[in-house]
């Protein structure tokens, strides 16, 4: 390898022997094609052409009145397939299409990765599979016909847990098998290097953007940004233009679950331990041994027991802080922004509106300026929250 | 128990009898303690020179289903990294052939490098390979590894470069472990033609002992790979397979296990 792809001691290459040179071709074709002209042109245009940015960054003026703080949306909801997953499937779509690949391989919890994937595809003529835990594809049912509907063919993973853990060992098992002519397209900024640090820079077009608006509308760096953390792709690619200006607070906020100390959470950062998993050293929920434990969140983006290893290394240096709202909180959040501005959110993404409403209670807070990143929006969780509600549709 | 032999020493006992070293797998707890130390006895009773032994993982993106299999079978009879090592010393009570540790990364880690090679040392272990951790992340170990006087065994693969066979072949000592196919572990009926190959190219490139696995699955496998230049041969799947088609029956379990072992062993003998 080229760079050892470590954040402080975090990151690195945990992966078996076979899988290395194909590391070290993805890390030399990223690197080359990364500042290469052409590359960024194609990119720019099926961003702004296919994807629809630069996505607005929207004053939530209800919102701001009702919870005292000023509150700005980073609107990656309006993006094609409803989240901001499409930025990096296309840079590392068009990358594999760059490198010669003929098969994207991806794994997926809830579909979103996988439909971003897939119609990333379809786009780019090169044929999409797509692993999914089979209680996925059984609670999923409509985004495994999105998928298909672009070609993609649903490999359902019987494995393990039958979630998006045992997805992605299934997918990096078929990748170690057809490592030659198959690109694995991850979907959050985790994984072995470059993963981690080539997912950032395809979702750093977030941040920019974000810096580049709040500027024109405030003519100042907001106070605060907070974003929900999974494995922490729109977190890192949000919090990516601000790290370096230390004036502005960024919190990442986990799915707590049944609650953090409930044994039923997927919040890693905030209650794991160090570990590897999938290729890097992060944190994990794990035991004592170093098994991994299943995670638990009732938004599907948010129930994995690693978490990208960047955002680690920014938990221990105390650059970004992280914390977690339960299932509940992020449920009335759901609710709260669709009621309050007319904008359904992902579950996801409710977290992070969850949290604001929190931190905004607190007397310190009040009237600060706060970027939240709605990583995507919610239609994918009508069929959930429904029954959450008790309402049949 | 006396002397432990050293790998060094059970590659020349067998080269010595113009044999090759037949070395099975087993993921230790699979399906229960007990039954796993029988499985190991039965193994050392009926040919076996050295001993490739799994402590199960949650996680274990190296290994097709069997092995995945095999190792919920472990954690769900309570298996634990400290139990693994008391099963380590249960084993060293009747043989002193090489043991090997097969084992992913997060268990050490987790654990602590020294403490887990300290405990590994005392229960009698002679090396350790960890499927997920290639020489870039490894160096750190083999200090570890050598106070405790233990081999770090590491993977070779088809795509592993001469460049990078030299690098991983200064670093390892006991045995290389030379991956025989493109994918996970898992029984295949076909060797493929790249894996002879793939020895002579290894060979080429180390003075290291060689042994080969994955897919390994039938005596014919192990004549291949051994008239092919290899060492010896690492069974694994097959042997499990046998376990999960038995489960019911361990007295058939054991019986099957051991007349296969002898096939094996005797596919080493040129």
């Amino acid at each position: 390898m080229i760079s050892k792809g470590k954040f402080g001691k975090y990151g690195g290459v945990f992966v078996p022997e076979l899988l290395i040179p194909a590391l070290e071709e993805l890390e030399t074709a990223y690197l080359k094609y990364k500042d290469d002209e052409k590359f960024n042109e194609e990119l720019d245009y099926y961003l702004k052409e296919f994807a629809g940015r630069p996505t607005a960054l929207y004053y939530a003026e209800n919102l701001s009145e009702k919870l005292g703080c000023k509150i700005y949306l980073k609107r990656e909801d309006m993006l094609h397939t409803g989240a901001h997953k499409i930025n990096n499937t296309l840079g590392q779509g068009l990358l594999a299409k760059y490198m010669g690949k003929t098969r994207l391989i991806a794994e997926t919890g809830a579909g979103q990765h996988g439909i971003a994937t897939a119609v990333v595809g379809a786009l780019l003529g090169i044929p999409t599979e797509v692993y999914m835990g089979s209680e996925d594809v059984q609670r999923q049912k409509l985004n495994v016909f999105r998928m298909e509907l672009s070609d993609g063919v649903v490999l359902p993973v019987e494995s393990g847990s039958r979630t998006l853990k045992d997805a992605i060992n299934e997918t990096m098992r078929d990748w170690i098998t057809n490592v030659d002519t198959t690109y694995y397209l991850i979907g959050s900024t985790m994984g072995p290097h470059p993963y981690p640090t080539m997912v950032k820079h395809f979702q750093a077009v977030i941040g920019r953007e974000t810096k580049k608006q709040i500027m024109e509308k405030e003519d100042k760096l907001p106070d605060t940004i907070m974003a929900c953390v999974g494995g922490g792709s729109n977190s890192m690619g949000i919090f990516s233009a601000f790290v370096e200006d230390e004036e502005v607070e960024l919190i990442g906020v986990e799915g707590g679950g049944d609650g953090i100390n409930s044994g039923h959470t997927g919040a890693t950062l905030t209650i794991g331990t160090e570990g590897v998993l999938h290729g890097s050293l992060s944190y994990v929920l794990q035991n004592d041994d170093g098994q991994i434990n299943e995670a638990h969140s009732v938004s599907a983006g948010l129930d994995y027991p690693g978490v990208g290893p960047e955002h680690a290394y920014l938990k221990d240096t105390g650059r970004a802080s992280y914390d977690a709202v339960t299932d509940k909180e992020a449920l009335e959040s759901f609710k709260l922004l669709s009621e309050t501005e007319g904008i359904i959110p992902a579950l996801e993404s409710a977290h992070a509106i969850a949290y604001a409403k929190k931190y905004a209670e607190k007397e310190e807070n009040k009237g600060k300026t706060i970027v939240i990143n709605l990583s995507g929006r919610g239609d994918k969780d009508m069929d959930l929250v429904a029954r959450e509600m008790g309402v049949e549709i | 128990m006396s002397h432990i032999e050293s790998y060094q020493e059970m590659f020349q006992r067998v080269k010595d009898k113009g044999e090759g070293a037949f070395i099975p797998f087993v993921v230790v707890g699979d399906p229960d303690f007990e039954t796993s130390l029988e499985m190991v006895k039965t193994y050392v009773d009926n040919g076996a020179d050295a001993l490739e032994l799994g402590f199960p993982f949650s996680d274990p993106i190296a290994d097709g289903p069997t092995v995945q299999a095999a190792d919920i079978r472990s954690l769900n009879s309570g298996m634990t990294t400290r139990r693994g090592f008391e099963f380590i010393k249960c084993i060293r009570e009747f043989t002193n052939i090489p043991l090997g540790l097969l084992i992913y990364y997060n268990l050490i880690y987790k654990m602590g490098a020294d403490e887990f090679y300290k405990a590994a040392k005392e229960s009698g272990l002679n090396g350790i390979l960890a499927a997920d951790l290639p020489p870039e992340e490894a160096e750190i170990l083999l200090d570890t590894a050598d106070k405790y006087g233990l081999d770090q065994i590491f993977m070779a693969a088809q795509t592993t470069s001469n460049e990078r066979l030299e690098k991983i072949a200064e670093m390892c000592s006991g045995f290389l472990y030379v991956v025989a196919v493109m994918g996970v572990t898992g029984a295949r009926s076909e060797l493929a033609d790249t894996t002879v190959e793939l020895v002579s190219r290894v060979k080429s490139h180390s003075d290291l002992p060689l042994a080969v696995g994955f897919g390994i699955s039938r005596p014919e496998h192990v004549r291949n790979v051994l008239s092919a230049g290899s060492d010896g041969a690492i069974v694994a799947s097959a042997l499990l397979n046998i376990i999960e088609e038995n489960l019911e029956n361990k007295e058939v379990m054991l019986t099957k296990i051991g007349s296969f072992c002898r096939e094996l062993k005797e596919a080493t003998r040129k």
